[in-house]
């Protein structure tokens, strides 16, 4: 089975629609969107429809923090820019969006990969896994033998070998990473919807789910076109321009 | 019997795995089965390293590496098949050194051939040494055992797994030994190891026992080897001397320039490396020792290194050439030239032998000319104003002008060619267009340099 895992959407329709293209190109056979499906971008409305079509055809969803932001009041932990993004998309969303979004679980858990947006030792505190500390705290903290994460928007590797040891990588877009069955892995996704390791294209991974060999790829899409909604839509201009440079 | 393939019988046992001749039904080719030492107690290294090689292997494509069949994960009986390479190792010919310089260096350029290849793949193989280096029947070199290899695309689980660095110890780069792994000029070191024994029968850091002994490289300078084999000649000494210079940027910057020079000894830019005839003085030894120049890791994939040192060839055709079409020539490789200081310049000029006469060439009139071919070709290229050593010359005879640049470029690595455009029309349709026929054939990119609208 091919599976194409998304996270980081971010109301980003022309990024979101070229990786599922991308996907289906390369024969992925199931989608699975790990969370952050709004937020910071402006087609909130266009993303969760697409996104409840998917699930009814199969695909899996996880609850994000911004997800659930928009849910609850307040933004607390936010940045200006986030919490004013969060504010706007509540305007947006109907009830049938709320309550899809209140539906959506903080995890899965399939033949040993764990999928979480955050981070697997406690997934509602929404922490994250930039660095081998964090990976190893997740990793210690559960079961799987791979870990799929999104949450930080830069895609990363580790992997913890019997000795303890944990590699960190930097994965390369397109080239097939084999996670060994013996060692324990943490994959975490780049973000789809708002890159920030200075490459605008959009990030998401497919991955074999037999040999187990995950590919990172990086999508270019129309980053004008999302641009230009955030700034027609009155959010803050950083957020729009970020896009361009991928941060 | 595993994983139907046919257990024949032990072809070697080495340290950290044994090897076993294997055949199956649906793979008709020698094989090789390896399986790992992986009893309690053993080094862990030896897991982590087969583990490495268990990725790397399936990725490696090529006459220089054993082709992958198979592999069995540590779920059962970790192993990985292989192609055999039935080519005796390098090692073999350690009974019988020094090797005449004519034969280190086409060893060496062999070798060198290889390690290009695999450096365009993303590998930096890290254990180049006598044992590792299989030959093909027809002389194409085999880099085998990929457990201490780095592959750039692929995480680095010996890296941070040990502290310790992992290689041989006698050709082990200064850079490895304090645990730099990402650094494709360290094969270019060990290659440089390999080539200063076969040259000399003596290895040119001894066999150190301990990490100490391996850092002594880092600043004590090898016996230049002229010095203990007077008969080596200065151009093999430069050669063996830069690959093994202390610090990666001052070695080659890739394998396929080192084979070039291994190719071409006459074309050797002799330097102080050549002309030295014993060991630095105990000053300078201590000079270096104190302020020690550490090599640091690289940020540069090796295949963005590779690129920002190609080697260019440009083909002039005196005959058939403008002024203009020369100037304008010149002017497109300056341009490929300025932006790429690693870059080597190779300007080759064909001089046509006719298919059946007697070869005109070894007459007086046919030696003038071809030093004559030479000339013209040093004073095109003198307004470039390149350092000795960053161009080369080359009059090649052939009786077809497209198939001997073709064939330069194919034996030379070549990156890039750069030739003019036939000026006459009448002449390009009666003899057809040496620039087409280079252009649709070459192995390597090709700029043809025409002037707008035809002489």
């Amino acid at each position: 089975m091919r599976l194409a895992l998304l996270a980081d959407i971010h109301a980003n329709l022309e990024a979101f629609r070229a990786c599922l293209d991308h996907a289906r190109d390369r024969g992925a056979d199931r989608i699975l969107l790990l969370g952050d499906l709004v937020g910071y971008g402006a087609d909130p409305e266009a993303v969760l429809d697409l996104a409840m079509t998917l699930v009814a055809d199969g695909a899996l969803a996880l609850l994000g923090n911004h997800d659930e932001a928009v849910l609850a009041p307040g933004t607390a932990g936010m940045n200006d820019m986030a919490a004013a993004a969060i504010a706007w998309t509540r305007t947006r969303l109907s009830e049938a969006h709320r309550a899809f979004l209140a539906s959506l679980p903080l995890t899965e858990e399939e033949e040993g990969r764990l999928y979480v947006h955050a981070e697997g030792s406690a997934p509602a505190m929404w922490r994250y896994v930039s660095d081998a500390d964090a990976a190893r705290r997740s990793l210690e903290a559960t079961t799987a033998q791979a870990t799929f994460c999104g949450h930080v928007h830069r895609p990363a590797l580790y992997a913890l070998g019997e000795t303890g040891k944990l590699t960190p990588f930097r994965p390369v877009a397109g080239a097939p990473v084999p996670l060994a069955r013996h060692r324990r892995w943490l994959a975490v996704l780049g973000a789809v919807g708002q890159p920030r390791d200075s490459d605008p294209a959009a990030c998401y991974m497919i991955l074999e789910t037999g040999s187990l060999v995950a590919t990172w790829h990086r999508v270019p899409y129309d980053v004008a076109a999302a641009a230009a909604k955030i700034r027609a839509a009155g959010l803050p201009l950083g957020l729009a321009e970020r896009l361009f440079v991928g941060r | 019997m595993i994983d139907g393939f046919t257990v024949a019988g032990v072809r070697h046992e080495g340290g950290m795995a044994v090897l076993y001749d294997v055949t199956h039904p649906a793979h008709d080719l020698p094989m090789l089965m390896k399986i790992p030492r992986l009893r309690e107690g053993e080094d862990p290294a030896a897991i982590v390293s087969f583990e490495m090689e268990q990725m790397i292997m399936p990725r490696l494509t090529g006459p220089h590496v054993p082709r992958f069949v198979a592999q069995g994960g540590f779920e059962a009986e970790p192993y990985i098949v292989m192609e055999r390479i039935d080519g005796e190792p390098l090692s073999h010919r350690l009974r019988a050194l020094p090797l005449p310089p004519a034969e280190v260096a086409a060893v060496g350029a062999a070798v060198a051939d290889a390690l290009d290849d695999l450096h365009h793949q993303n590998v930096i193989h890290l254990d180049v040494k006598p044992a590792n280096i299989l030959f093909r029947p027809h002389a194409e070199a085999v880099l085998v055992d990929y457990g201490l290899a780095h592959h750039e695309t692929l995480p680095d689980l010996m890296a941070e797994e040990f502290r310790l660095p992992y290689g041989t110890v006698p050709y082990m780069a200064p850079e490895q030994a304090l645990g730099i792994r990402s650094e494709p000029r360290s094969d270019i070191f060990a290659l440089g190891a390999v080539l200063y024994q076969l040259a000399t029968a003596d290895l040119p850091f001894g066999e150190p026992q301990h990490l100490k002994g391996v850092k002594q490289r880092l600043w004590l300078d090898p016996m230049p080897p002229r010095r203990r084999r007077p008969a080596i000649p200065p151009w093999l000494q430069e050669v063996i001397l830069r690959c093994l210079e202390v610090l990666p940027e001052n070695r080659y910057p890739t394998a396929a320039q080192l084979a070039f020079d291994l190719r071409h000894p006459e074309q050797v830019a002799l330097g102080t490396r050549a002309a030295k005839t014993r060991r630095d003085g105990w000053l300078t030894v201590l000079h270096r020792r104190f302020r020690q120049q550490e090599p640091v890791a690289r940020r540069l994939a090796t295949r963005t290194q590779i690129a920002a040192a190609p080697i260019l060839a440009v083909a002039i055709d005196f005959g058939d050439m403008t002024e203009d079409l020369a100037g304008a020539l010149r002017n497109q490789v300056q341009k490929m030239l300025a932006s790429r200081p690693g870059a080597r310049l190779a300007c080759l000029n064909v001089l046509k032998t006719a298919l059946l006469s007697l070869d005109t060439t070894l007459d007086e009139h046919g030696r003038n000319r071809h030093v004559q071919r030479l000339v013209e070709l040093q004073h095109w290229a003198r307004p470039l104003g390149l350092a000795e050593g960053r161009a080369t010359f080359h009059v090649l005879e052939a009786a077809d002008v497209a198939d001997a640049i073709l064939d330069y470029a194919r034996a030379n690595l070549v990156d890039h060619l750069v030739l003019g455009a036939r000026a006459s029309t009448l002449q390009r349709r009666v003899l057809g267009s040496v620039s087409g026929k280079v252009a649709a054939e070459a192995p390597c990119s090709v700029t043809v340099v025409r002037r707008r609208g035809g002489d």
